[in-house]
């Protein structure tokens, strides 16, 4: 998630405290490629203008100038206004409205609304809430049929509507339904549609005008460019935004839309879709999300979903095992299996202050494929190899490929692999955040 | 077919009157406020082509070049300034062909391939058509087994089309329903398949790997095939476009760009670094979600519109 922008960006700053003093110049010049990184991240050019000249103002105060690390204060600085861009604090749903709560989902064709409402409505699931979904796009061929789908999937019902529907007749039926049925929020999905669809935005505004909903929120595709500030814009004039859900993060998107759609419509993001599946779905928290552009790394959500998704038990044992150095590769599966549940390893490792940032620390991250690899070698072995794969030689390999159907190098690789991990655990245990921060460059 | 002609011409400049107006005036505002050239006008034109998506390198370049003209002919006439940009953007578009020669082989394989959302279904359905009006016996192979309820969504513009579709279930092997789908169009004599994938970020090796298997499937039961592998790009999108481009040609080597949803706002400039860097061709553009709403990518007329 935005690695391009931080390594972009960590380019700069590492120049930055190069310098022992800083001049006008350094910082002028400093400002200058932050700019040219934020346009390359398809931050909206005003936006981006704005952006640097208020931290020049910032920068160039004397506090800044003349105390001992300019250069960490002036990353300070980026770091604060990043996240003051992006709304400063986290903004949650409404959940104080008279239920059901009508939220509407709104945006261009292929943001990924559909997708979204399925996952919204997961989300407010497992939070003990009755979500009730409603297909309103009668326009794209088989679009209500994808919502009955996922409604099905997670067990949640959908309002029955036809394609031959009015989505003004679907939205107001549903939300009676809803009412009857003791929901508590009503999902709304529409059609994907241009903002320049005059037809098309008058039938959104007459859904609004008739249910009224509590959130209208704007679905937009994180890869969106330059035009992401018009089409917002004009959402928000035309039917009045609560909101944005960012969708598709989990690719390689700079995110110029996450820093510039807060400063153009002043309407928070509120959520971010980070896969295809229907649990890749977070609340956003701004200031996090800076720390992590900056690569600072985000421990507090990578703490709050270790909670959510680890075996406590497990991961005392584990501590245990490390401070002994036994970590032996039977945890490293164990380790792989739950590290999984939590998300995809790339964007583990991103929240991990530094980590992201290791060349080749990606390379490691196995996708689904390895990891069935890795466990039936794994399963191969004797429990005194997997206790101590020194003893592994060149037979034992081989014998180990053959039984786990692979080959010899995937067992070299699985062991490297072992031996790195538990190098890089013991930075993690033995000097404490200590440990951790000799291998950040942001913090040398 | 002069009617014809004028019609797509206009629809296309209606379709891009917004990227007309946003770049066109900018830089018509930009001149007719000065008659000489200065700094000031570089740093107007760079936003003018930073907000219609070419990128700041593209930009920094183009703008390069018209300065450096303009220092040649030794001439401080603002007026030149639109004229040179206009032919060096054109300049890098040009040879980029438009449309394809179906009639090569028989069945004629296009893949399409792309991210999620970007038109890949429809703009199927809009080929389809496209090639079922000149007469030609068209196959859809139903790829996306991932998404919910895409196999539906390929149906109907299957019946719009008045095209078969082959299917299996939904969670099935990809590969294997274009393998299926080929052997049908091979045995019926059916001159165009098109198959439909599952949209996937290019960033996903694991996506990745499956779309290069679907691909050596189809080399190894047709050798030739796939005759193209057409690249779906969405025009609201930003400089990620450059690394769809990039990441989906180093997997399914594509032969050419298909640019939709230029009936919005969006400029869709990032084609122009696009085809720069990594001389993809442009073939079709989108312009609307109609089954005619696809049209073959002409640079001069792109140009033309667009200034
Ligand atoms: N305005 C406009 N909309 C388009 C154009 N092409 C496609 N769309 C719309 O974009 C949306 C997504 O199109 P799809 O064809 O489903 O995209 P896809 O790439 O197949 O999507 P996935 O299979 O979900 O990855 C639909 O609502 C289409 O109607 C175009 O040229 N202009
Ligand atoms: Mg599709």
């Amino acid at each position: 998630m935005f690695d391009n922008l931080s390594e972009r960006l960590n380019i700069v700053f590492k120049k930055l405290r190069g310098h022992g003093t800083l001049t006008e110049a350094n910082v002028q010049e400093a400002l200058k490629e932050v700019r040219m990184a934020l346009l390359e991240a398809d931050v909206n050019f005003r936006v981006a203008k704005e952006f640097i000249d208020s931290v020049k103002v910032k920068a160039m105060g004397s506090e800044v100038m003349q105390s001992l690390t300019p250069g960490q204060q002036i990353i300070k600085i980026v770091r604060d206004e990043l996240a003051s861009l992006m709304g400063g604090v986290l903004s949650p749903i409404d959940t104080s409205a008279r239920p059901p709560i009508p939220i509407m989902l709104v945006g261009l064709q292929g943001s990924g609304k559909t997708t979204t409402a399925g996952k919204l409505a997961r989300y407010l699931k497992s939070k003990g809430k009755r979500p009730y979904l409603v297909p309103a796009d009668v326009h794209r061929p088989a679009a209500i049929l994808q919502l009955k789908r996922l409604g099905e999937q997670l067990s949640i019902d959908v309002f029955d509507s036809n394609a031959g529907d009015d989505p003004l007749k679907i939205c107001q039926e549903a939300f009676r339904a809803a009412d009857r049925g003791g929901y508590d929020y009503v999902i709304l999905d529409t059609a994907g549609r241009l903002h320049i669809d005059e037809e098309l935005m008058t039938e959104l505004s007459a859904i609004k005008g008739s249910i009224s909903p509590s959130e209208i929120l704007f679905v937009a595709d994180s890869m969106i460019g330059q035009d992401a500030v018009n089409v917002a814009k004009a959402f928000d004039e035309r039917v009045g935004l609560t909101g944005v859900i960012l969708t598709k993060l989990d690719g390689d998107a700079r995110g110029g839309v996450a820093l510039s759609v807060k400063a153009v419509t002043g309407k928070p993001i509120k959520f971010i879709g980070v896969g295809e599946k229907l649990d890749a779905f977070e609340p956003f928290h701004p200031d996090r999300m800076a720390s992590r552009i900056l690569g600072m790394g985000d421990v507090l959500t990578l703490i709050e979903k270790a909670h959510e998704t680890f075996d406590q038990k497990k991961a005392e044992e584990l501590g245990q095992k490390l401070k002994k150095d036994s970590f032996t590769l039977d945890d490293f599966k164990d380790q792989i299996q739950q590290m999984r549940k939590m998300g995809s390893f790339g964007d583990i490792l991103g929240m991990i202050p530094g980590l992201g940032k290791l060349k080749g620390i990606k390379e490691m991250a196995p996708d689904e494929k390895d990891i069935k690899r890795i466990e039936a070698i794994i399963n191969s072995m004797t429990r005194v190899e997997r206790r101590d794969p020194a003893v592994l030689n060149g037979n034992r390999r081989l014998r180990i490929a053959k039984g786990s159907g692979t080959t010899v190098q995937d067992v070299n690789q699985l062991v490297k692999r072992h031996a790195e991990a538990r190098k890089m655990m013991k930075m993690f245990t033995s000097g404490g955040m200590k440990g951790l921060k000799r291998g950040m460059p942001m913090f040398r | 077919m002069a009617e014809e002609k004028k019609g797509l011409f206009q629809r296309l400049k209606e379709g891009l009157s917004k990227t007309h107006k946003g770049l066109v005036d900018k830089v018509d505002q930009a001149i007719l406020g000065r008659k000489k050239i200065d700094e000031g006008l570089y740093d107007e034109l760079e936003e003018i082509l930073v907000t219609s998506d070419l990128g700041v390198q593209t930009s920094y370049k183009l703008i390069e070049r018209v300065r450096e003209r303009l220092r040649r002919g030794e001439s401080d006439d603002a007026a030149l300034v639109k004229k040179y940009l206009k032919e060096e953007i054109l300049s890098i578009l040009k040879g980029t062909g438009s449309g394809i020669d179906t009639r090569r082989a028989k069945p004629f394989v296009i893949m399409v391939v792309g991210v999620n959302g970007v038109g890949k279904t429809t703009t199927i359905g809009k080929l389809a058509s496209r090639y079922r009006g000149e007469g030609r016996s068209v196959l859809l192979s139903a790829g996306d087994t991932f998404r919910a309820a895409a196999v539906e969504q390929l149906e109907v513009w299957g019946e719009r089309s008045g095209c078969g579709v082959i299917k299996h279930k939904e969670g099935s092997d990809p590969s294997a329903v274009l393998f299926d789908a080929l052997k049908a169009a091979q045995g019926r004599g059916t001159d165009i398949l098109i198959a439909d994938t599952a949209g996937r970020l290019h960033t996903k090796t694991n996506l990745m790997e499956e779309l290069k298997k679907t691909r050596r499937v189809v080399e190894r039961e047709a050798p030739g095939a796939p005759h193209e592998v057409l690249l779906v790009l969405d025009a609201t999108t930003g400089q990620n476009a450059v690394s769809q481009a990039k990441l989906f040609k180093e997997a399914v080597e594509i032969t050419g760009i298909v640019l939709t949803k230029l009936d919005g706002t969006a400029k869709g400039g990032v084609v122009i670094s696009i085809v720069d860097e990594l001389k993809i061709p442009v073939k079709f553009i989108g312009i609307g979600e109609g089954v005619e709403d696809l049209r073959p990518f002409e640079p001069s007329e792109f140009v033309e519109a667009l200034f």
